[in-house]
This record gives C-alpha cells, structure tokens and sequence, in this order.
C-alpha cells in the first residue's frame, strides 16, 4: 500500500504539530496524575516494602503501620525459637517530636531498627553508612527534609523528645507520605524517642530460613504467639496501602485526579485524531468511489492514529521523564516506573485507534456520491 | 458489440424526511464499448445521479442497470464496491488526487486497490502515465502540476486495472481550451483505439465534436439522444 496514512500525517507540519501537542499534553497528564498516585501509593507502604523480611509480627487488629501498638519483647524470644525462622528484630516505627536548636519543632518519625542486622534500616544512603547508627543518639534523615528538620550537614545536634540525636548521615528519595520525615536510628535509641519501655517492641520484624514453607511458618507462628498478628509482608504493605490511599479518602482524591486525567486525555486525544481524520475526508470519499473496501479505509485511518500515538508517545516520555526527575527534589513523588510506562504507551496506542474508530464510523457513513459535487 | 453499460427504465427518489423528490424517471440508456457519450443538460437534470447510478455509487430506485453485463441493480452495498473495482475507473471534475503522495503512488493506489502491488505496481504505474504523456512525472507531486496534467494523472488513475467503462464528471470545467481538448483526445482514444465504454457529463460546448454520441436530459429523462452521424 503506498504511504498514505505517513504522509497523510506528516504532509500538514501544523497539523501534524497541532496533533502531537494533543497527544503529548494527554501523555504527560496522564503520567503526572497516575505517577502521582503510584508516587503516593508506594511512598505509604515503603518501609514495609525495604524492610526485605518474610513477616511484620504486630499487635493484635494492627491496621497499618503507623499504628502500631506496643507489646512484650518476650515475643521475639518466642519467635527466635520457633523452626524455620533464621532471623527477627524488634522494631519501631512511631511519631515523636524533633527540635531544631532555635527551638522550632517537627514532628517526625522515628524508625528503630537492629543496626548489626541492618533489617528495616535505611536504604539509598548517601552520606555516612549505616554502621554509624550503631553510636548512641546517632540518627540518619533524608535530604528531601534537610531544610524542614533544619539539618545542614552530617555531625549537627537536635532533639527528639527531649534527648540527643546526633546526624551522622543522609538517605535519598525515602519519603513519607504524611509528610512526617522519617528519622532512622537504633533500637534502642528509637526506644527513648518514643518513650518506649525498655522490655516492649511495637513490631518484630521476621526473615525464614531458606526453604522455609512461608505459609506453614506463619502458621506454626500463630499458634505459637498469643495477641499479635504474624502477617506476610506484602499483606501488611497492602493493608498500608489501602488505609491510606481509601479508607482515609486522601488517596481517592489522588485516584480521582488521575482518572479525571485519564478521560481529559482520552478527550483530547480523541478530539486530535478525529479531526485529523476529519481533513482527510474527501480522500477518503474519494477511495470509496473507486471501491475501496471499508476495511482499507480502516486500515489507512487506524494506521495514522497509530503512528500518531507512538510519535506522541515517545516525545511525551521525554517530557515525562523531566517532569518525573524535577518532582524528585519536590514535596510529591510522581513515579513512573516501567510496567506503567508500558502500559501507557498501550493506553495511548488504544485511546488513539478508539479515537479513529469514532472517526472512521463518520468516513464508512460518506456518501461516495460526495466527489461528484465539486 | 455488447453495451458496457445498460439502463433500463430507471428511477431515482431522494426521501428527505417525509419528502419524496423524484430525480430520474423511467430513464433508458446504453453505453456501447467504443463509444463516447456526453451527457448534457441543465443543472439538476439528473446527469450526476445517473452517473452515480451507471457507477454503482448511488442504487437505483427502480430498474434495471447492467456492467459488462452483469446485472447490478440487485447488489448489496457491500458488493458493489467490488463492481466499481473491477469494471469502472472515475475522472473527477476536481481531480481527486491524494495531494500527499507522489503521481506515481497516487496510480499505485488504485492498482493497490485491485490487487496489483510492489515492483509490478511500480511497472504498471509508469506504463500508465506514460500512456497519458507523464512518465516523466512519476516522482513529481499532484501540486507541481498544471491542471490538465493533473486530469491526465487521473485519466491514468482510471484506467489502472484496464476497465472496461470510464466514468467522467464535468473533466475539462476546471481546464483551459487547450488541456481541455487534450484530455477529451485522450478520452475518445480510450474509446476508439482500447474499445472501453466512456461516458462524459459536461457543461462544456467545447467537447462536443469529441462525443459519438451526445445524449441530453431534462427533468430527470433523456429528452434528445444524438449520434454523431446524425449530428
């Protein structure tokens, strides 16, 4: 078939810009409101997610992470010594109160791990090392949060509840969704942030032993430990999730926002091809006098909505991917990662050829009669 | 000789809303292969609907309407795309070319549409606009030519797929004297030298002398049929 459907699209440049600009600005709507949903969805659940464990023993009806209540310590001798389980910590996730020297306060989050285990520690560490936690008062902020804690540079001293925190590190890109930084530091330093008791934990966090049946340790668990909950970490991460992101109604905000992008974009992009198609209407008249079958028509019409689509696709990738770096120093993480950029190019590709269906449902009804009147 | 094109007491009646407008009645008609007929007569006369009737782009009302001999009158909209395919090639009055693709894509289109694809195409579609005079235009676009190259792009359009009936609607009216009695040559020796039924609806007095027939309606009838002998 000679090329018309490319030049059809290629002939008019200010055309051909006018439908590329349709397609980018839906594109990069669609990326900006659906990352932001991604961005926030995995930003509630990510210490859960990095903790790099097999279970999150909780208190008993434990919703999500951030409300978490204290229990016995004993339990994670309980643990120790059930079959099957090759490590387990104590750990703290809970909010506490971080005074600058000036005197101004932020409420943060302390998170207490095993430093000598380094399980549920930092991750993406970009000034000083995890090792350094192992000191007394010694915490580790992200860089996202320096100006919000006040933080300059590594060795700087604040408070938290009252007692020392000393900065020996930064991470890069941990976020917190409440916008309540995350503070990383011992055990038993997180301990004394959160008035925790000495003998109490408010998660253990459990790895099994290679070969392990996950679903028969959990269980063996369960039966083992009374008024806790032994739940596998990625249900844990998901119960997270959904509280955030549904049952707080802040994350539908967020959903309805990219599902209002989704049809913005599916409107403009609709809109874009259909005239496109739209210019090309006498040609089109003019096939079906000479007895072009419609399927030829179609395949003319769908083959420049395709060509458009992945034009458009790939010029608003390369718009996203600055859009997505830029937010990455931002108060809000859009995310784009790969299995959605896939499946947004196939969005694209099916917004742009549904958008040539509704055209060509106008060309298959032309009056071939029409190149017969001037 | 057998007619390449027959029509027998055809009608034709537009219903819009609960309006009935008759345009063509009882119309009777022959197109013999060889033959040049212009269809004549004022607007609304009817020449453009029996036009599009003789091209199986419009359906008769009633009657009966015969290509090469196959009755086409009863066919569904699906198949008579495929009658036009085989039997008829169109000249517009506006010329119709796809103003994005070269004049050599823009007759392999056409051969496309019938089948006939890659360096065969490209052969043919060489061979075609050098029969109209324009094989060294094969690369050039429908916008760097005059009009009456761009009439002679469609003539070689049309014939691609050697049909047996060329159908044209008013080809020279967008045309000066000169290009319009090129093409007309070109037309009647599609007819005299290639035997095809030609069929011309024209406004145009210049072409008469090109007609062997010349055929007037009025009022949705054929009012003077007119041989050239006889002329």
């Amino acid at each position: 078939m000679p090329p018309l459907a490319q030049r059809n699209l290629l002939h008019d440049k200010v055309r051909l810009a006018v439908t590329l600009t349709g397609i980018v600005f839906a594109v990069v709507l669609i990326v900006v409101e659906m990352g932001l949903f991604v961005g926030f969805t995995v930003t509630t659940s990510s210490i859960i997610d990095k903790s790099n464990v097999d279970f999150w023993i909780v208190s008993k009806h434990t919703p999500y992470i951030e409300q978490g209540a204290a229990f016995s310590e004993r339990k994670l001798y309980q643990v120790l010594a059930t079959p099957g389980v090759a490590n387990a910590d104590k750990y703290v996730v809970r909010f506490a109160q971080w005074k600058t020297p000036t005197g101004a306060e932020e409420s943060v989050q302390a998170v207490g791990f095993n430093p000598y285990t380094g399980i549920g520690g930092p991750w993406n560490v970009v000034e000083g090392n995890v090792e350094d936690l192992k000191t007394p008062d010694a915490v580790m902020v992200d860089e996202l949060y320096k100006k919000k804690l006040g933080v300059t540079r590594v060795g700087e001293l604040f408070e938290i509840n009252g007692r020392r925190a000393k900065v020996v590190g930064f991470t890069r890109g941990i976020r917190a969704f409440t916008t309540t930084p995350y503070v990383f530091t011992g055990f038993k330093n997180a301990q004394g942030y959160t008035n925790l008791r000495e003998d109490q934990t408010y998660f253990i966090l459990v790895r099994a032993a290679p070969g392990t049946d996950k679903k028969a340790l959990q269980h063996a668990l369960e039966l083992r430990l009374r008024d806790v909950d032994v739940l596998p970490t990625a249900k844990f991460s998901s119960m997270t999730r959904i509280y955030w992101m549904f049952t707080t109604g802040a994350g539908v905000a967020v959903l309805i926002a990219a599902l209002l992008g989704l049809v913005v974009g599916v409107v403009v992009v609709a809109q874009t091809i259909y005239a496109t198609t739209m210019d090309h209407i006498r040609e089109y008249g003019t096939l079906k006098a000479m007895g072009a079958p419609n399927s030829y028509i179609y395949r003319v019409i769908i083959t420049q909505a395709g060509i458009a689509a992945a034009a458009g696709y790939v010029l608003a990738m390369l718009v996203s991917f600055f859009v997505v770096r830029a937010s990455q120093t931002g108060g809000a993480a859009i995310l784009l990662p790969w299995p959605m950029a896939v499946g947004i190019f196939f969005l694209t590709l099916l917004m742009c050829t549904t958008a040539a269906v509704v055209s060509i449902n106008k060309v298959t009804s032309i009056d071939p009669a029409m190149v017969f009147r001037g | 000789m057998s007619a390449a094109i027959s029509v027998r007491d055809v009608t034709k009646v537009y219903v819009e809303g609960t309006n009935r407008v008759p345009v063509l009645h009882g119309v009777d008609f022959d197109v013999e292969q060889g033959d040049v007929v212009l269809l004549m007569g004022p607007s609304g006369s009817g020449k453009t609907t029996l036009l599009s009737i003789m091209g199986c782009i419009l359906r008769a009302t009633s009657g009966s309407v015969q290509i090469a001999g196959r009755e086409v009158s009863g066919l569904s909209e699906r198949e008579l795309p495929g009658v036009r395919l085989q039997h008829i090639g169109f000249i517009f009055q506006g010329f119709n070319l796809f103003p994005t693709l070269s004049v050599g894509e823009n007759v392999e289109l056409a051969l496309d549409l019938k089948g006939t694809r890659g360096p065969k195409a490209k052969d043919e579609a060489r061979r075609l606009l050098e029969q109209v005079g324009l094989g060294n235009k094969y690369e050039a676009f429908p916008s760097d030519l005059s009009g009456g190259q761009k009439q002679r792009v469609a003539i070689a359009r049309a014939l691609s797929g050697s049909p047996g009936v060329i159908l044209a609607d008013e080809p020279t009216a967008a045309l000066d004297s000169h290009s319009g009695r090129n093409v007309m040559e070109m037309m009647r020796d599609l007819a005299h030298k290639h035997g095809r039924g030609v069929v011309v609806v024209t406004h145009d007095s210049r072409v008469l002398e090109f007609g062997d027939r010349i055929v007037h309606m009025e009022d949705g009838r054929i009012a003077k049929s007119i041989t050239e002998a006889a002329a």
